[in-house]
């Protein structure tokens, strides 16, 4: 089949960073495409030239032969070409149906007609086989069902192209399934799907073709992709060979070092405990919703406990307090990069710094320069790609984001307890095995590490030991000579009966 | 005209505004190069530039602080009738800075602690807070016993009026803490994401506390410097204030929606507010055009700010 969507020549700049340049390629009528690259090779950009979001400085995009000239979303919009960005762009407060219609309502002199509003809607969302309720509101929606919706207005203006950019990062393995096949049945209606992932499975489940962007620049293009294997993605993506992502290796464990008992708070009802030793690394497993991340909060302190003790060393640690667990030693890098993590408006030294920085600071006073030393060895450590440590933290790709919040927890000294909320969610498989490689570091220097992660093959690579958490309880907990798939997943599922629908692991 | 937005836009466009601004009004309007004009401008501007210091950091963490002129007020009565009460002037302006402590101290402790929106606090702070400077003076003017406290405004050092110096020894002083203390970083960060940096371990609350405080002390000193320029205590003065210092705060890039802040551009947006009030005063017009003027300037500053945060915000 013929070429549908064409990329000639694509270049833009940024102030102090090439973001593409020269990228041309081509992708067939009702394929599915994939684009992969390490963070920061550009990707989102050139999904936003797509978009009409941003434009190119050089280069033009054609769609069905024609040259597009759209200088706004409005334009590519009308074009028929749709982004779903992985901030997610519905208005929580309206229903399902009424985010549908945004922008356009049917009816007549200002008065919406209802009958049209719900009918089209539910018609359009049977016909795409997605089972959301028209009439709910969207804030009531699950993630994974907001993404379905935000496919569902593509569908509905008859988008001649959808991008999707990171669209698994924050689903759960079941409702990835669910778009997977979302995606099947609109590749077979001859829509052209350009789908960014860091996730290789997902690639290769998924897509007919791929590009691979390095340093703005195309690195390669794979027509069909069931002629490349995953070694080569990952060394044309990285410039490099990984032999082995995971590079998990055996240490002796001290005393106990975390002790977590009988802690509880409002979300989490059921009272939780368990303890960590030094130089242990304990992944938590569970679906989307097991209460990893409120136990880690609790632990933390960022939320307020009802009942139980924490302790490190055998020290309690006060309760209620981030400043005062940091002080005692615990230390959480949270699961919510945007609300929890980055500071907009402010350089990546600073949010590198932020908590690091009274160590080298004289009654208040900062010191400059080993401020910039301590951010220019973590910039270059976890490879954050960005022309200076003074760039606005907003202006990096999302992966050199998480990239920074790691560094911000890596860089502090005189931790004892380290716990990570899905730390390398969006980060590409080389800086991946750098962070893993820098937790093997701190953990051989006799810190307690905690790993929380969806992906299975994630947890079981690199933890000593798994808890897997289910519907707020601890579920199963096993040290790595026991590790079985079957046997964390069975663990995972909220009731047994479910478990003919086990989700699917990706195994790397 | 993109290149002339950019300009306008960018780091320095505010400085940029204020150099061709100043050239064109020293070239119309006679007399306003003259020295004792400028420091007739400067003196103008200690009031709302020494308070700028500390909104600054207010409006940084994403707070906002309404009761600065009712404290200046209240302060410089209470410098006034303490000073006659004590027969000390020293100890009235202990008291005076004690009192716009306090009353910062409240402010920071109700909006950090029980969580109660800023501007509702500090619109209530600030009524209560005029009300007392009423009650304590039954509503008059009160007149100094000691003449040695209008030295204060008087005194001069190598020609320059003192509060001129205060002034500029606060720009320099708040400036360093904004950039090169943990402070100041951290009144910036919280401003930028304050849930992020609760997390990252700064001691929010605090710091927001403390913020207000430094505030309600800052306003004491300009209370007690303007109380010794008009050689009394005035119930009613510096009423509006604190939108002048707001104003100045904006134009000078600070941005509302907090985490962006820099001293030398609330400078600038310092001289701006005062250059305008100078020239309209030199030019003879009314002062109720003045009110006028006032308004548009503060417009513009806010229709600046969001110009420039959606220049900023090319990536969502
Ligand atoms: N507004 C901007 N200002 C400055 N630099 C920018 C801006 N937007 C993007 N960049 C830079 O352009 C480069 C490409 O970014 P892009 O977001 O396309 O990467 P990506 O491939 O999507 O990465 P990730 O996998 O981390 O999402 C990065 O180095 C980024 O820092
Ligand atoms: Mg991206």
């Amino acid at each position: 089949m013929q070429d549908f969507l064409e990329f000639r020549s694509i270049s833009k700049g940024y102030p102090g960073v090439q973001a593409l340049s020269d990228v041309s390629f081509a992708v067939r009528k009702g394929a599915v495409h994939g684009l992969m690259g390490e963070n920061g090779a550009g990707k989102s950009t050139l999904i936003r030239v797509l978009s009409g979001d941003q434009s190119a400085d050089e280069g033009e995009i054609r769609i069905d032969g024609e040259v597009q000239h759209y200088r706004s979303v409005r334009d590519a919009f009308h074009a028929g070409v749709i982004v779903i960005h992985q901030e997610l762009q519905l208005v929580p407060e309206l229903t399902v149906a009424e985010n549908l219609w945004l922008g356009h309502f049917p009816g007549k002199g200002g008065v919406i007609d209802r009958r049209k509003l719900i009918g089209v809607v539910s018609q359009k969302l049977a016909e795409i086989g997605i089972e959301v309720d028209p009439t709910a509101k969207v804030a009531s929606l699950s993630i994974g069902e907001r993404q379905m919706v935000e496919i569902a207005k593509a569908v509905m203006l008859d988008a001649r192209v959808i991008a999707l950019d990171e669209p698994t990062s924050s689903l759960s393995s079941r409702e990835s399934e669910i778009l997977f096949a979302l995606i099947d049945r609109l590749r077979a209606n001859g829509t052209v799907i350009l789908y960014v992932s860091h996730r290789l499975d997902e690639i290769f489940r998924l897509c007919d073709s791929l590009t691979v962007l390095r340093d703005g620049k195309l690195a390669a293009h794979h027509p069909d992709i069931s002629k490349v294997t995953r070694d080569q993605i990952i060394s044309e993506m990285v410039g490099r060979e990984i032999a082995n992502i995971w590079g998990w290796r055996g240490r002796s464990f001290g005393a106990e070092r975390l002790r977590v008992e009988n802690v509880a708070g409002p979300k989490l009802k059921v009272p939780l405990s368990f303890a960590v030793r030094r130089s242990e690394i304990v992944g938590f497993f569970g679906l989307i919703g097991a209460g990893r991340s409120e136990m880690a909060r609790l632990v933390y302190g960022a939320d307020a406990r009802s009942q139980g003790s924490v302790s490190v060393d055998g020290a309690v640690v006060p309760a209620d307090s981030p400043p005062k667990s940091i002080r005692a030693g615990i230390v959480l890098c949270p699961e919510d990069r945007k609300f929890d993590g980055i500071v907009q408006g402010r350089s990546i030294e600073e949010n590198m710094t932020i908590s690091s920085r009274r160590h080298f600071s004289r009654f208040g006073i900062i010191n400059p320069k080993k401020e910039s030393e301590l951010a220019d060895k973590f910039i270059a450590k976890l490879r954050v790609r960005t022309p200076s440590r003074r760039q606005d933290i907003v202006n990096l790709s999302g992966g050199n984001q998480q990239k920074v919040i790691l560094g911000r927890w890596l860089s502090e000294e005189g931790i004892k307890v380290l716990i990570v909320d899905e730390p390398t969610r969006g980060i590409d498989v080389g800086a991946k095995s750098e962070i893993y490689e820098i937790l093997y570091g701190l953990a051989e220097q006799g810190m307690a590490i905690v790993v929380i992660s969806s992906e299975l093959p994630e947890v079981m690579g690199i933890a000593d030991r798994i808890i897997v958490m289910c519907e707020g309880r601890l579920a199963a907990d096993m040290p790595r000579a026991e590790f079985d798939e079957r046997r964390i997943l069975a663990a995972a599922l909220p009731d047994i009966k479910n478990s003919k629908d086990l989700p699917l692991t990706q195994v790397q | 005209m993109t290149h002339l937005k950019k300009i306008l836009l960018g780091e320095q466009g505010l400085v940029v505004i204020f150099a061709v601004a100043f050239v064109i009004v020293s070239l119309a309007v006679p007399n306003f190069l003259s020295e004792r004009n400028m420091l007739g401008l400067l003196q103008s501007v200690v009031t709302i530039g020494i308070i700028a210091c500390t909104m600054m950091f207010c409006l940084a963490s994403r707070d906002f602080d309404l009761s600065v002129g009712s404290t200046v007020a209240f302060s410089g009565m209470v410098a006034v009738m303490a000073s006659n009460a004590m027969g000390s002037i020293l100890l009235g302006l202990l008291a005076a800075v004690l009192c716009g402590a306090v009353v910062g101290a409240i402010n920071g402790v109700v909006i950090a602690r029980f969580r109660i929106n800023a501007l509702i606090t500090t619109l209530a702070t600030m009524q209560i807070v005029r009300g007392f400077a009423l009650i304590a003076s039954d509503g008059r003017a009160v007149g100094i016993n000691d003449p040695s406290f209008y030295q204060l405004a008087l005194s001069r050092f190598l020609g320059i009026p003192t509060p001129i110096w205060v002034m500029g020894l606060f720009f320099v002083v708040f400036g360093f803490v904004l950039n090169r203390t943990v402070f100041g970083k951290n009144t910036l960060a919280i401003g930028g994401n304050p849930e992020a940096s609760r997390l990252a371990g700064v001691d929010v609350a605090r710091i927001r506390i403390w913020i207000f405080a430094l505030q309600g002390i800052v306003c004491a000193v300009a209370g007690v410097l303007l109380a010794s320029r008009i050689t009394s205590g005035q119930p009613n003065a510096a009423t509006g204030l604190e939108l002048s210092v707001i104003s100045a705060c904006v134009l000078g890039g600070v941005s509302l929606a907090g985490g962006r802040a820099a001293m030398t551009g609330v400078i600038v947006g310092v001289l701006i507010m005062g250059i305008a009030e100078n020239v309209m005063n030199l030019l003879n017009i009314q002062a109720f055009y003045q009110y006028v003027v006032r308004g548009l300037i503060l417009l513009l500053a806010v229709l600046l700010d969001n110009l420039r945060s959606v220049a900023g915000r090319q990536r969502v």
